[in-house]
Order: structure tokens, then C-alpha cells, then sequence
């Protein structure tokens, strides 16, 4: 006896063999719920994304869109929002009949994230869709919302009976910051873990959507030159900036309460940190990437109370000049307390202890106010064991670094000493460059869309697990927390600069900071 | 849309020549910003008749971000004597502080019959080294296709272009020996095959593929060859045995082909439908039947591919399939970017599609003669 279409079979699935050859693979039907529905990163990012996936075709073959918000409007006024949104944040002018297509049928359910009758009127929704389709659609439970709302909404989806469907795979998204310390990270792994099982969740970093950051395994794993010098025995050390040339704008509400470590350190740099230092993976399903990262994080050396003032610095931005203008400093951005201690520069030396990396340093750093925007991955080998060649008049022979450029105009470029033209043996350092834009016709998607479609997919190889997050926090936790016993003020640098001259302290012999 | 270009011409010129001014160009070119750097992706060559060369150049200019990074446009009129040649290097917009500008470059070579035996030393000198080489011909010449061969690594061919389905299929599969065929009759179906990969991919729906019973393709009347190709590619991934189609009717806007495909254990009726309400090439639409009375209508429709779908208690059910239509330029596009891929898929589905042709030499729907 045939089973109906839509309902679950006892025998094992077949596969599907028209899948092979094709680029997109199918998406499961699925009902996207995104609660902070009208917030700034819906509008920016999320419904662009969604649009630029319909664009394309890359939705599910069934793809139902509900947003939730505190704001009290009609599906009509939240379509007409979303609209707007859309043309004005999409990468792509929108085609007007696809932008009606994917939002004539948008539901949108107001009320606020702890009310009972939300998540009725939710299910309710849902429950019509599925009707509508037949079958039962998957559920992606978006949480772009203030973080504190994060347990509250697992909370009232576990209650609501919302979190689990026998018909449909039911996930949840979870949008950065996940816990602003250890405990915290541990308490909401808590919460959601005793409402969903770990396979349903999908800690967003959206670093790991980036194409560029994709490409870094591609360039260790797929290219034979790199592996064999990618250790202590050739590598001298490792440093990542993520540097910024605005300030905090009108951020100061989350900045002031986060500061640069935990808004780009504890997450997306040692996600870079990870991507340089970890083992090839088995393969590159989520398990085992993830593993391998996990290893890693476990690998550094976790900061103590000592040896912080020797590994970490801080600092805030004085004012300056950006951008050919006059800037305030940190002290002086409007929503900031004159006598916060929160740093917009971070820069840290960490160790990955384990047999491939012992010995050689990781420095990272960060900061708001910068000389320019970049971040970059800059992998210096040792220097040569002996010269032949005379120095006089030359820049030296300096050591060969490896630079892999995340943005702006990622590439990888590698320094080499060559020969000036002359009669003497004279050398300097050049650069061979690869540079990835020339190099492909297709234009990279938003890091948004790839995450939402694997999420939809239910692969969680550029999500953050659990043990991820916790070990992201056990090497940060110990400076939060240090840094918050320490009086004010904190050294400062000035805006527009390349960083303190405190950070200089950090480095071990021999080693400097590249010009940002 | 290009705002900078640099411009080389000479009459009566040289490969050595043309490829000496392209780098000349692109020295001045990074000369003027260092922000100016070469595309380095794909070399293209197109081999097309001197008087639709400006069509060309048209269909080329609508494909955008995936134009190849070097064109070499061969253009060919039979009586020219003389080499001539133009060169252009243009950035697709002027250089920002912290941003590249990316140069394509784009030669255009006249030349006549005099110079086909010597094509490949004439286009040899002008292709980047090391990048793939891309090779098409619009307008035909086969000749020129055969001689430039070894040039290429891929091929940019549309089987809906030959009017006979025979020679069609044969050419396409005879170059499949010799380098990677992209064929944009093969790409319009793209969605398509998307969207029913996408329809059995539930668990619950899988079953039913091995249970289709009929399968419907309608099709511009000049894109018969691109519905057998979809159904090819159904057959080879289902693994159907076809048997030669049969004339059902021969109408020139309005025919129709039937055909049987071997499952295991039954049979699926097949139908290619001539639809002369489609005014673009491809596909118009695809209908599939199962054992369990359930059916599935793919059509176009606003904003995407519409779907209707019958279940076995005779519900109906309908939905749009989201997704912006590519056009013509959009599927050359296409074309070109795939130049850089391999679909394993189409091979099969060709050598299928050549089992199903009719052995009819009567005429056949859309103009066109089977053999």
C-alpha cells in the first residue's frame, strides 16, 4: 500500500536520484517564524536574504514566511514593511513579481514574547498552513530578538508544544550574543537544551556564512603546498586583526555593555582562530568540523589572574581624525557613561597548546577607530637559516607571510624576497597576490543566505555547537571577568591610528604588528 | 555597463600584434589606479558572421558579472582579405578608495576564408594562458568549431538551434567525446529539473517515482530537442529504458510526440507537446502522473514556476515555486559560468534522449525533421 504523500513511511527512505548534478539541492518545505520580525536585523539582513533566495529559486518548494513582534499591525502593514525593507537592503534590485510571490501570503502575529496567547495564535497559524500545504511543514524559529527574550521564547515554545512535530523536523535559530559570559552561555545552553535536542539548534555566527571565511579550509585543505609547512616547525607565529575605521554610531546601548572582546573576539575571531589552527577534518560534515574546532578551543591555554596583564590589553579610542574628519573619543560617543571602562580595542596573545602549535603565538586584536577597515589573517614563517647574501642596501630578507585577507578584497598574499634589478645581489620584499574577485563570475551570496538555507536544511557544519561556546567562553571568561575588577581609565589610542602602543607589549621577540 | 574603456584598432594587423596592445592597455590600465586589476576567470572564443556580430555583442553585453574576463570575438566574412582587429580593456565601474575595478578585456578579429586554416594560430597567441577556454559558434560553422577544438577546454553549444533533432543530439554528444559541452537547451530545463528533484525529495514522496506513469513535457515549438533532454534526464536517473518516440502529430505550431519509457516492472507513457502560447525557447511545462492517482503540473507563472497538485482523494492543490525568470541573457549567462563546472548529468541524459528519437523521416513538429 502506497503512503500518502506528506506522511512519514516505516521503510528506510529510498534516495532520490534526481538530485544528483544539480547545484541547489531541495529544501524541505518549511515555515520560517522570525520573532523580532520588524527589528533592524530582520529588515537589514534577514528579508533580503529571503528575498535573494527566492530570486534565485533556492527556497523550499513550499516556503511560509510568519513574522512576531511586540508592535501591534496588520499582515497587510507588516507585508508592506517587509517590502520596503527588501528594496531597500536587498543585494539585487527586487523583480516585483517574485517580491509579491514570496510575500502574499506573510502572516504576522503581535504581542510580546512571554504572552501565553502569542504562541496560540502562532500555532494556530502554523497548524493553517500546514493545512493549506497538505502536509506538515518543517518549523525554523528564528530568535532575532534582545538576548534576554532567547529563553523566554525557547521557554514558551517548549510549553506551547511548538518545539517538537512527529510529521516535521522543528529548529531553532539562535542569534549572537549567546550568553555575555561563561555561566551565562552555560545557563542558556540549559534553558534551550531542556526544550530542544542539540541537532534542532543553530547558533548563528554569521562570520561562518562569509564565503571568505568558507575559502580559508578550501585554501589548507585543498591545495598541497600549505599543509606541509602549517606547524611549529615553520611557522613563526599567527596574528588576526578584525580592525574597524567607524566608531561605535548608535550603538552605544549594546557596545557599551559589550565591548570588543566579547562583540568580535569571543565569537568570530577565535572562529578564525579555529579555522587556521584546526586538523582536516575526517570529512566536512557538521559533527566532525566541529569536533575538530572544539579540539582546538580546548588546546588554548586558558587565561589566569597572573598571566592576564602579560597576554591582554585594553584600551578605548581618544579623539582623533577619520575619514579626513574630526572624531570624538569613546568617552565622548552620545549614550556612552564619561567613565566607562568598556574597551573598543582588544588585543590578546593566545597559546594553542597541542603538538602541531606549541610554541607558537596567536595574536589577535580588534578595535573600533582604526586606521582602516580590515581583517585579515597574516601567518608569519620563520625566517631563513642562513644567508647567502650580503645586506648592504637592502630592506633586508625579511621572513615569508602568508596573508589571507577576509575583507575587504579577500585574497590571499604571500611576501617573498626577490632580487633588485642590478649588478648586486640586493634583495626585497614583494608580494604575489591572489586576489579572489578576479578570479570568479559569480558574486558571493550574504553570509545570511547560506545560513538560513542550511539551517532550513538542517546542516549545522557553520553553526556553533554547545562545547563550542562554552570553550569560545572558557578562554574569554577569565578576562571579563578580570577586566572588571580593574579601575578605570584605560589606555587610550588615538582614533584613526593603527591601536595602543600598549599592544606592543604583547608581542614576543622579534614579532610585530603589521601596519593596519 | 562599462564606464572606462581603453581602446586599441589597427587594420592589417597580427595575433603578436593584438596580444602585445592588450598588454600594453593593461600596463596603462593599472598605470592610472593600481586599483585596476585583470579578471583572470575564463578565456571565451566566438567564431560568428561578421554581419550579426553586433547581435552578439548585444546577447554577450546582457550576461553581466558572468562575462568571460577575456572575449575574443572571431568575426567572419568570407570575402575579407585582411586582418583587422580591435582591443578593448573596460573596468565595469571608475576605481574606489579600498576597492578593486575589474578589467575584461574584449578583441574583436575580422577575418575571412582565407584565414580558417589557420585559426587556431590566429587565436592561440590571444587567450591567457592557464585560464579555460571557453568556445562558441552561433551562427554554425562547424568547421571553425572543429579547427579551434584544441583551443578549448569547453564548448557553449544550444541544441535547439540545429533544426534537425538528429543532428542536434548526435553533434552535442559527438563533442561530449572530445571536451565538456554546456548546453543552454540543457540549462533552460535547469528549474525544471530543480523543482521535480525538489517534489519527490520528502521521504514520503520518494516512493512515488518509482511509480510515475506518465510524464508530460510541453515546449516551445522550436525546443522539442530541450524536452527530450528533461526526459533524458528523468530516464537516465530513473533508469528507463526508451523506446524510439512516434509522431503523434505533425502540426507545425501544435505537434506532438509519444513515447514509451521501460521501468522496472511497468511502463510510463511519455508526451512532448508543442505549446505555441510560449513566446521565449524552453520549456512551457511538465506534468507527472504516478501509480497512486497522484499528478503534479509544473507551469510558468508570475514570480516563479506554478505547481498544481492532484492528490489520490482528488484534492487539489496549487502554489508558486518562487524564482525570477533568467531570459535569454540570463541563461547564456548561465552558460558561461557552467563553463567552469561539470554536470555529469547531461551526458546521460543526452545518450537518453537519442535512444527516444523518432525514426520517422517525416516531418515533425516545430519545422524540424528527426533524421
Amino acid at each position: 500500500v502506497a503512503a500518502q504523500p506528506g506522511q512519514p513511511t516505516a521503510e528506510p527512505t529510498p534516495e532520490n536520484p534526481l538530485t544528483a548534478g544539480l547545484e541547489r539541492l531541495p529544501v524541505a518545505p518549511t515555515t520560517l517564524v522570525i520573532f523580532g520580525a520588524t527589528g533592524d536585523l530582520a529588515r537589514r539582513k534577514l528579508l533580503p536574504a529571503l528575498y535573494n533566495l527566492a530570486h534565485d529559486g533556492a527556497l523550499p518548494e513550499r516556503f511560509r514566511l510568519v513574522g512576531v513582534s511586540r508592535k501591534e499591525k496588520a499582515h497587510e502593514d507588516y507585508r508592506k514593511e517587509c517590502e520596503e525593507a527588501i528594496r531597500q537592503f536587498s543585494r539585487r534590485p527586487p523583480k516585483d513579481d517574485v517580491l509579491t510571490a514570496l510575500l502574499d501570503e506573510v502572516k504576522y502575529v503581535p504581542g510580546v514574547f512571554d504572552d501565553d496567547s502569542v504562541y496560540a495564535e502562532l500555532g494556530k497559524v502554523l497548524d493553517s498552513f500546514d493545512e493549506d500545504a497538505g502536509e506538515t511543514l518543517n518549523r525554523a524559529f528564528y530568535l532575532s530578538t534582545a538576548p534576554e527574550f532567547f529563553p523566554v521564547i525557547v521557554g514558551q515554545l517548549g510549553r506551547s508544544n511548538l518545539a517538537r512535530d512527529e510529521h516535521a523536523e522543528v529548529r531553532v535559530i539562535i542569534e549572537k550574543p549567546f550568553g555575555t559570559t561563561l555561566e551565562e552561555a552555560r545557563e542558556l545552553n540549559r534553558e534551550v537544551l531542556a526544550i530542544f535536542e542539540e541537532q534542532q539548534v543553530f547558533r548563528i555566527d554569521h562570520y561562518l556564512g562569509k564565503e571568505t571565511v568558507q575559502n580559508l579550509l578550501a585554501l589548507r585543505f585543498a591545495n598541497g603546498m600549505f599543509e606541509p609547512l602549517w606547524n611549529r616547525n615553520y611557522i613563526d607565529y599567527v596574528q588576526i586583526t578584525a580592525a574597524e575605521d567607524l566608531g561605535i554610531g548608535t550603538r552605544a546601548g549594546y557596545y557599551d555593555h559589550a565591548g570588543a572582546l566579547r562583540d568580535l573576539i569571543q565569537n568570530h575571531m577565535l572562529q578564525l582562530l579555529c579555522h587556521v589552527a584546526m586538523e582536516p577534518p575526517v570529512n566536512f560534515t557538521a559533527e566532525e568540523v566541529r569536533n575538530e574546532k572544539v579540539k582546538v578551543l580546548d588546546s588554548i591555554t586558558k587565561p589566569t589572574a597572573a598571566a592576564i596583564p602579560e597576554m591582554a590589553v585594553r584600551a578605548q579610542y581618544a579623539a582623533g581624525h577619520a575619514g579626513g574628519e574630526d572624531v570624538v573619543g569613546y568617552l565622548e560617543e552620545n549614550g556612552v557613561a564619561p567613565d566607562s571602562t568598556t574597551e573598543s580595542y582588544a588585543a590578546l596573545r593566545l597559546e594553542v597548546d597541542n603538538w602541531r602549535w606549541a610554541g607558537v603565538p596567536f595574536y589577535i586584536r580588534t578595535g573600533k577607530r582604526l586606521a582602516r577597515k580590515i581583517t585579515e589573517i597574516a601567518v608569519t614563517l620563520k625566517p631563513v637559516p642562513h644567508l647567502a647574501f650580503s645586506q648592504d642596501g637592502s630592506l633586508g630578507v625579511q621572513p615569508n607571510q602568508l596573508v589571507l585577507t577576509v575583507q575587504p578584497n579577500e585574497g590571499v598574499s604571500l611576501r617573498l624576497g626577490a632580487k633588485i634589478p642590478g649588478t648586486r645581489m640586493i634583495i626585497r620584499p614583494v608580494n604575489m597576490e591572489f586576489l579572489y574577485g578576479t578570479s570568479f563570475l559569480s558574486q558571493s551570496p550574504e553570509a545570511y543566505e547560506r545560513l538560513i538555507t542550511d539551517a532550513m536544511r538542517g546542516d549545522a557544519t557553520l553553526f556553533t555547537r554547545n562545547d563550542e561556546v562554552e570553550a569560545q567562553w572558557q578562554v574569554c571568561d577569565p578576562i571579563v571577568g578580570a577586566w572588571a575588577q580593574e579601575p578605570g581609565p584605560l589606555p587610550k589610542y588615538e582614533a584613526g591610528s593603527g591601536g595602543p602602543a600598549e599592544a606592543d607589549e604583547l608581542l614576543l621577540e622579534g614579532h610585530r604588528w603589521r601596519a593596519i | 555597463m562599462s564606464t572606462s574603456d581603453a581602446v586599441w584598432s589597427e587594420e592589417g594587423t597580427t595575433p603578436d600584434r593584438i596580444e602585445a596592445a592588450l598588454r600594453t592597455l593593461l600596463v596603462e590600465r593599472h598605470a592610472e589606479s593600481g586599483s585596476f586589476v585583470p579578471a583572470r576567470v575564463l578565456n571565451m572564443i566566438a567564431f560568428v558572421d561578421d554581419e550579426w556580430s553586433g547581435e552578439i555583442a548585444n546577447r554577450l553585453r546582457g550576461v553581466g558579472r558572468y562575462a568571460a574576463s577575456r572575449l575574443i570575438v572571431l568575426s567572419y566574412d568570407r570575402k575579407r582579405e585582411r586582418l583587422d582587429a580591435r582591443a578593448s580593456v573596460a573596468s565595469d565601474g571608475d576605481p574606489t578608495p579600498g576597492q578593486l575595478a575589474l578589467l575584461r578585456e574584449t578583441v574583436i578579429v575580422r577575418l575571412g576564408e582565407r584565414h580558417l586554416d589557420d585559426l587556431p594560430t590566429i587565436a592561440d597567441p590571444l587567450v591567457v594562458t592557464d585560464l579555460p577556454t571557453l568556445l562558441w559558434s552561433p551562427h554554425g560553422h562547424h568547421e571553425a568549431i572543429e579547427a579551434l577544438l584544441g583551443l578549448a577546454q569547453a564548448t557553449l553549444i544550444d541544441s535547439i538551434d540545429e533544426p534537425v533533432w538528429r543532428d542536434a543530439l548526435d553533434l552535442a554528444s559527438k563533442l561530449s567525446e572530445r571536451l565538456y559541452v554546456v548546453d543552454l537547451a540543457w540549462l533552460r530545463s535547469t528549474p525544471w529539473r530543480e523543482r521535480v528533484a525538489a517534489a519527490f525529495d520528502p521521504p514520503a514522496m520518494r516512493p512515488e517515482l518509482d511509480r510515475l506513469t506518465g510524464v508530460t513535457v510541453r515546449h516551445h515549438p522550436d525546443s522539442t530537442v530541450a524536452a527530450m533532454l528533461l526526459l533524458g534526464w528523468l530516464a537516465s536517473r530513473l533508469g528507463w529504458k526508451l523506446d524510439h518516440a512516434e509522431i503523434v502529430s505533425s502540426d507545425r505550431r501544435e505537434g506532438v510526440l509519444g513515447g514509451t519509457a521501460h521501468a522496472d516492472g511497468h511502463d510510463v507513457k511519455l508526451e512532448l507537446k508543442a505549446d505555441p502560447s510560449l513566446s521565449v525557447p524552453g520549456l512551457a511545462g511538465v506534468s507527472l502522473h504516478t501509480a497512486s492517482s497522484l499528478s503534479l503540473h509544473l507551469d510558468r507563472g508570475p514570480g516563479g514556476l506554478h505547481m498544481r497538485r492532484i492528490d489520490r482523494d482528488g484534492r487539489e492543490r496549487e502554489w508558486t515555486l518562487l524564482g525570477a525568470s533568467r531570459g535569454e541573457s540570463g541563461i547564456l549567462g548561465e552558460g558561461i559560468r557552467q563553463a567552469l563546472l561539470r554536470d555529469q548529468t547531461y551526458g546521460p541524459a543526452l545518450a537518453a534522449a537519442q535512444e527516444m528519437l523518432p525514426d520517422a523521416q517525416a516531418l515533425v513538429p516545430g519545422g524540424a525533421r528527426p533524421a
